[in-house]
């Protein structure tokens, strides 16, 4: 069971490759798994530059994010006033295309790399926000009331009751966000890139697009897919970490 | 003569449409162990959230002994479920309290290791919620509650979730601690066999809206011994005919 994932994805690349092969697909138009590893192993250092210029792009994006969706989550419970006055705006950034403002934001920011961490923040920001919000809301009632028999402040009652229900919550909001910021990173870049500058994965995408470089594109979309994965899995294992030093699991 | 530890004057209590509560007058005496009787829903609870300072009464007042209004600690509040955070182990559950009165732990922790040997619970000091029995959790809960050495000891159908041997024992043990700490205990439930176990004076409420209909004293002396006593069966069927009498009327 554990071997199924990916027992099921060799078997799946291997009838890929064979496929490939027996029709006698042209690379340029459907590259096998053979013509994307050696598109990968002509230029491994280009792509990796690129990688690691997306994932500087996603991590500083979902540290963003994250802060952000905490002090903001923060805020709405702990005043009615603000509740009324932000959400409805989050929800806004939520459902606002990022293609469509990206351009946007390119050109007011002004600064490739802050342009592109501000579009990934945007699209990061609403599952953590979202999920910190109903983790700080999830504390049962008779523990506030006990809190308050007991004369705790509102800032005594955050630190000792609200935040630390809301931890779980907040860890699964920043799996999604994780996802969620290679996303948006990636269509930012795909953004500037038209635009001629930055030298993520996206815009090595694109160029290889321009060129009919259909492997290396491939590779780069590999590169992407693993990179996602990773986030994924790394975050996961982070919140299961947390969760069972503070005793939880 | 007992001294007085608070008296409700005419207390009501409304929920938009429905009425909780209608001119309940109560006397307290200090040192007593009240048990409020009723079916579910005549109120019990919001009275003793009313004498908790939890919520305010919509007519009446709640007057304490001297108008001294008690300060954060001087009451203890046990709830129906053990409400501990699930995170602490039993001995931070128990130092909720007085960590949030600002109590050092170094300084806190003889009160807090006293109180859980009082319910009983040396040896689980470590121990997290999901890791003790419910019967286990719930003494954590009074552990909680006693350890500020309260003068009143509010508690809200606290066993009512528990197996019959469990609450025997919890029950057994409660009255020792009543007996060993000499504060006032306020107990609502619905069942007549734990109030006349229990309590020195029964109070007998109405269904809703929910008024004081009779006041019992219990001939009882308070202990294991009880049960089998032939006073207990008869004060069972007095309460029992009485509380049939209050819910026909």
């Amino acid at each position: 069971m554990k071997y199924a994932p990916a027992l099921f994805g060799a078997a799946a690349l291997l009838a890929w490759e064979a496929a490939v092969r027996i029709a006698d697909v042209p690379s340029y138009l459907v590259p096998g798994p053979a013509a994307i590893i050696a598109a990968f192993v002509a230029d491994p250092a280009g792509l990796l530059w690129s990688l690691g210029s997306t994932l500087l792009v996603t991590f500083a994006a979902l540290l963003v994010a994250a802060t952000l969706g905490v002090v903001l989550a923060v805020a709405i419970a702990s005043s009615r006033l603000l509740a009324a006055a932000i959400q409805p705006w989050a929800v806004v950034l939520q459902v606002t295309p990022i293609v469509a403002i990206a351009p946007l934001i390119i050109v007011w920011v002004g600064n490739p790399f802050a342009s592109l961490v501000v579009c990934a923040t945007i699209v990061a920001f609403f599952p953590v926000f979202a999920n910190t919000a109903a983790g700080l809301a999830s504390a049962p009632a008779e523990l506030a009331d006990m809190f308050r028999l007991y004369g705790a402040g509102r800032f005594t009652t955050l630190r000792l009751l609200r935040l630390p229900a809301a931890l779980p919550y907040f860890l699964a909001g920043l799996r999604i966000s994780g996802g969620l910021a290679l996303v948006g990173a990636v269509v930012a870049e795909f953004v500037a890139g038209s635009g001629g500058f930055a030298s993520g994965l996206a815009y090595r995408i694109l160029e290889a697009g321009y060129r009919l470089q259909v492997p290396r594109m491939f590779a780069a979309l590999v590169l992407l897919s693993l990179a996602g994965i990773a986030i994924n899995f790394g975050l996961g294992t982070f919140a299961a970490a947390v969760m069972r030093r503070r005793g939880d699991a | 003569m007992t001294l007085v530890m608070l008296q409700l004057t005419s207390v009501g209590r409304r929920f938009g449409a429905v009425e909780a509560l209608r001119d309940v007058s109560l006397t307290i005496g200090a040192g007593d162990f009240v048990a409020l009787l009723g079916p579910s829903g005549c109120g019990k609870s919001t009275l003793l959230r009313l004498i908790a300072g939890l919520d305010q009464p919509d007519t009446g007042r709640v007057i304490w002994e001297a108008g001294h209004q008690p300060k954060p600690g001087e009451i203890g509040f046990v709830f129906q479920d053990a409400t501990l955070l699930p995170w602490a182990t039993a001995t931070d559950n128990v130092f909720l309290p007085l960590r949030i009165a600002g109590i050092p732990r170094d300084q806190a922790m003889p009160q807090v290791n006293r109180a859980l040997h009082r319910v009983g619970l040396d040896g689980f000091e470590a121990a997290r919620p999901r890791q003790l029995s419910g019967g286990m959790r719930m003494r954590v809960s009074i552990a909680r509650a006693l350890v500020t050495r309260p003068r009143l000891l509010l508690m809200d159908e606290p066993f009512a979730a528990l197996d019959e041997f469990t609450r025997h024992k919890l029950q057994e043990d409660l009255l020792s601690l009543w007996q060993e700490l000499g504060c006032t205990v306020i107990f609502v439930t619905h069942s007549i066999y734990e109030a006349a176990f229990l309590a020195r004076h029964i109070v007998l409420m109405t269904p809703r809206p929910g008024r004081i209909d009779h006041e019992i004293a219990s001939p009882l002396h308070p202990g294991a011994p009880a049960r089998l006593d032939p006073a207990y069966a008869t004060l069972v069927a007095q309460v029992t005919r009485e509380m049939q009498r209050a819910l026909t009327a």
